[in-house]
């Protein structure tokens, strides 16, 4: 108890400034650090190596990007292939300000709706850029062969998507993640032929080597044969993806995880906003105990479908039976501009809401229908199954029940984290020479992250972003070789070695995944869509007691000599344990309720999400102290000159 | 559900290897194939046993990583990924044999888990559109017939899981390579490289030591993604142009 209100008990320390962000007029900023940016002549690009760790949309857009530039790239995946990296799961698509529809869309709306949809706690120069550099990244992947959807006329097809009210998203039928993954590995396929890319797959970074305060390297661990070694460059970029794996149960691929960013945050880069998560409303609710992880259903169906309950409590008559007058289409209630397409963050609190009134469908009332009727009615069957066939078909398959004629069921689930390591806009993390692009990093989303604008900021990030910036690091930073005995590798890798050494001596009677389910379940229940004092204080006082409890008690069997894939796990639980933690501080902290981060004590009268701006509008960067030790806040103030805030209103 | 599972248990690349026979309980039918395999992991650690390895990811049918043959067939007895494979499909005492893919070019490395780094290898020879970052023209500078586009993402639906090579008697890879090669083939952009795109690629598959098509088929009845089996004859097309023009 005593340890656990010391961790409460954090300190406030010097305020957090971002020094690159140019100033001036916001459609110019980019342009201008652009053109202020120093530049490594072409010649000495080959002797500049960039480590990049991970293949997914960010890192392997920008290691393909890097060695076109020149610079020698050592890349790294724990997958036994770059193809395979979690970016190929995203379904729905990926926005773009082309404005093709004629529809009211540029730069600044897509700027504002961003801003706006993330309630206002991201940076107004990051957003614009994004906004501003969503048209060269559809322009970028139709010359790679990227097979978008296309109209009969040849040009490209949009849909609209949740939480905006113009046509701006492009896709691959369910598959945008995908076709735009294999873009982005096959240009870092050709870069790997040609030599640029060294390319090592099945190899997991297990911590992050500084040396006299910069970041010059990485200790790996090779995966088939369990070597661990040590590699070296002049930077390192991490493309590592969020941290939705701390709650177990998530969209996210079952070994995602955050290892790489946590060992990162323990050498000093700050973390921001870890309490940021973002909840997904169109799943497929769990089916029992032996769940292993949550397929998402993109919410472009929330484009054609309607969601609905009983009006009743407790009506468990099948959906067919429940007459039109008998059913809640609540959200088209509630929100009659929006209706069904409202943001993710609101959908998925409905959701919760109308099954904690006992209204839910399904095994454990954990549930609402996602209904197809009327737009089969309306546009036929076929038209239905040309826009959302394969979705349709997941859906079948998971849940053995049939979308055309019975109303799919649908529940939140963990999909995203908003939060990650703080990068500056030049997207250096607090340790100098570390670079975080993707999911990993804070920077774009703010509270909450509109769909189809993931996909947008890792190819944002990689392509165009990173590869301007970090050239300006590396002209400022000389070349200098690491030494391999430098006192700092060794204690890096002795670090890693002595981890893993513990891990597998301990003969404890538990598995890694029995401390990763508990783990999940408490966070999901107190640090989940609703987050109250109490229930945090109670999560913060039990993760102490769970860590000691997986030190004393985990079980892996096996050797590191080895593939050892329990190992790996209990590896990564670890640092779950550690990140749990903050999270769950930030969110006590946050006294406010913010997109994601819905704190029941701050609503407004009609029980939506209350911001508190005049005491939150700043990034929340933690610096880290020792585990389980009080961390430091750095407050980064937000600034909006062009967006104004207001209350969010999709009513 | 109680099921008997046979399951290929191979220590490393080099040891040999031998099926060895586990009893499962209380399977639920809602499980995935690979949930079952989870169930059976963890009781194998609290027996301090080592668990069966096997590749997975995504669990969502989409990142290709999980791949097994079972009961014969690369990834069992529906068309889709053994991930979304539910037990469901299986009776109450069942016996099901659970076997890695079997191909030259596909080396062991544990267990169920296989080396499929020869698929990169042959993507690296050729299966791409040269169009590095900063240098491409307007998105709507080329429009692409509709039935061009709807043929290219046929084929890039692809997963490379390595199903086709696992159920084609003779190892070949052909599935795999042809549809990359009509992927990037039907569209405008793919068009400066075609010759040769399948020229290399093609030979880089050879060089990895896939075995030849006798257009048995198999391959395409087991890919879960359903990449259509003329896709091979269009890729033999496609060489002949290419070889004639060389």
């Amino acid at each position: 108890m005593a340890d656990m209100q010391a961790y409460e008990s954090f300190t406030t320390g010097a305020p957090l400034t971002d020094t690159k962000a140019p100033d001036g007029p916001i459609a110019e900023r980019w342009d201008r650090r652009r053109f202020e940016a120093k530049l490594v002549n072409p010649a000495n690009r080959r002797k500049r190596t960039v480590i990049v760790v991970g293949t997914g949309l960010a890192g392997g857009s920008a290691g393909a990007t890097l060695a076109e530039q020149g610079y020698r790239v050592i890349q790294f995946c724990y997958q036994d292939s770059p193809r395979r990296a979690h970016s190929v799961a995203a379904q729905g698509g990926i926005n773009a300000a082309k404005n093709y529809r004629n529809d009211g869309d540029s730069v600044h709306r897509l700027f504002y709706d961003t801003v706006k949809g993330g309630d206002f706690r991201a940076r107004e120069s990051n957003v614009h850029r994004l906004a501003e550099i969503s048209t060269q990244i559809i322009d970028q992947c139709v010359a790679q062969g990227v097979p978008f959807a296309r109209e009969y006329g040849g040009l490209l097809d949009t849909r609209s998507f949740g939480g905006v009210q113009v046509s701006r998203t492009f896709y691959a039928r369910g598959q945008t993640g995908q076709q735009l993954l294999l873009g982005a590995y096959q240009a870092l396929s050709r870069q790997i032929a040609a030599g640029r890319v060294e390319m090592h797959p099945r190899t997991e970074m297990l911590d992050l080597i500084v040396i006299d305060g910069y970041a010059r390297g990485i200790v790996a661990r090779d995966l088939l044969s369990g070597r661990i070694d040590s590699y070296f460059a002049d930077a390192v970029v991490l493309a590592t993806g969020g941290y939705g794996n701390v709650f177990y149960l998530s969209t996210n691929a079952k070994n995602s995880n955050a290892t790489a960013v946590w060992r990162a945050h323990r050498r000093g880069a700050h973390f921001a906003n870890p309490c940021f998560t973002q909840i997904h409303p169109t799943c497929i609710p769990r089916s029992g105990d032996h769940q292993s992880k949550l397929t998402l259903m993109s919410e472009s169906l929330r484009n054609d479908g309607r969601i609905w309950v009983p009006r009743q409590a407790g009506d468990d008559r099948p959906p067919g039976r429940i007459p039109e007058d008998e059913r809640d289409y609540y959200l088209e209630r509630q929100y009659p501009s929006f209706g069904n397409l409202v943001p993710r963050d609101i959908a998925s609190r409905a959701a919760k809401h109308v099954c904690d009134e006992g209204r839910g469908v399904g095994p454990g009332g954990q549930g609402v229908y996602l209904d197809f009727a009327d737009a089969i009615a309306r546009m036929g069957r076929a038209a239905v199954e040309e826009r959302y066939g394969n979705l349709f078909e997941m859906y079948a398959r998971i849940t053995a029940e049939d979308p055309y004629t019975r109303p799919m069921r649908i529940y939140p689930a963990i999909h995203y984290t908003m939060g990650g390591l703080w990068v500056d806009y030049d997207l250096q993390t607090t340790v100098p020479g570390l670079f975080a692009i993707g999911e990993a990093n804070f920077s774009d989303h703010g509270a909450n992250r509109l769909g189809a604008s993931a996909l947008m900021q890792g190819l944002a990030d990689g392509y165009f972003v990173l590869p301007a910036t970090l050239g300006d690091y590396l002209a400022r930073h000389p070349h200098q070789d690491v030494d391999p005995d430098h006192p700092a590798v060794h204690e890096t890798v002795l670090a890693v070695t002595d981890r893993l050494y513990q891990l597998l001596s301990n003969s404890g009677d538990r598995t890694p995944d029995s401390f990763h389910r508990e783990l999940g379940e408490l966070l999901w229940d107190q640090c989940g869509m609703s987050r109250t004092e109490a229930g945090l204080h109670k999560a913060l006082a039990r993760i102490p007691q769970l860590r000691e409890e997986f030190w004393e008690r985990i079980r892996v069997p096996g050797s590191g000599e080895a593939l050892n894939q329990s190992l790996e796990k209990a590896n990564r639980i670890a640092d779950h344990l550690e990140l749990a933690e903050l999270m769950c501080l930030d969110a006590l902290h946050r006294t406010e309720s913010c997109g994601g981060h819905f704190r029941e004590e701050s609503r407004t009268e009609d029980g939506e999400a209350a911001r508190d701006d005049e005491k939150f509008s700043y990034v929340a960067a933690w610096e880290f102290t020792g585990t389980g030790r009080p961390p430091v806040l750095h407050k980064e103030a937000l600034d909006f000159a062009y967006v104004h805030p207001t209350q969010r209103s999709y009513t | 559900m109680r099921l008997t599972l046979r399951i290929w248990r191979q220590p490393d690349a080099e040891a040999p290897g031998a099926m060895r026979t586990y009893e499962v309980e209380d399977i639920s039918p809602d499980m995935s194939f690979l949930e079952m395999l989870d169930t059976l992991n963890e009781a194998l650690i609290l027996q301090g046993e080592e668990p069966v390895a096997f590749d997975h990811d995504c669990r969502e049918g989409i990142c290709g990583a999980c791949g097994m043959v079972i009961n014969g067939q690369a990834h069992g007895p529906e068309r889709t990924t053994a991930c979304q494979l539910h037990m469901r499909h299986f009776a109450d005492g069942d016996t099901i044999d659970v076997e890695p893919w079997r191909a030259a070019a596909f080396p062991v490395v544990r267990d169920l888990m296989v080396d499929r780094s020869a698929f990169d290898r042959i993507i690296e020879a050729g299966g791409y559109v040269t169009a590095p970052t900063g240098s491409a023209p307007e998105a709507h500078a080329t429009p692409v017939p509709k039935p061009d586009a709807d043929t290219a993402f046929a084929h890039a639906e692809c997963i490379g899981c390595g199903a086709c090579v696992a159920a084609c008697p003779n190892g070949s890879a052909m599935l795999f390579t042809s549809a990359k090669v009509n992927h990037l083939g039907s569209l405008p952009q793919g068009a400066p490289e075609r010759d040769t795109r399948v020229l290399d690629m093609v030979d880089q598959m050879d060089a990895e030591g896939f075995g030849g098509c006798t257009l048995a088929g198999e391959c395409a009845t087991a890919c879960p993604k359903g990449i259509p089996l003329p896709s091979i004859s269009a890729m033999n097309r496609e060489f002949l142009r290419a070889s004639r023009r060389r």
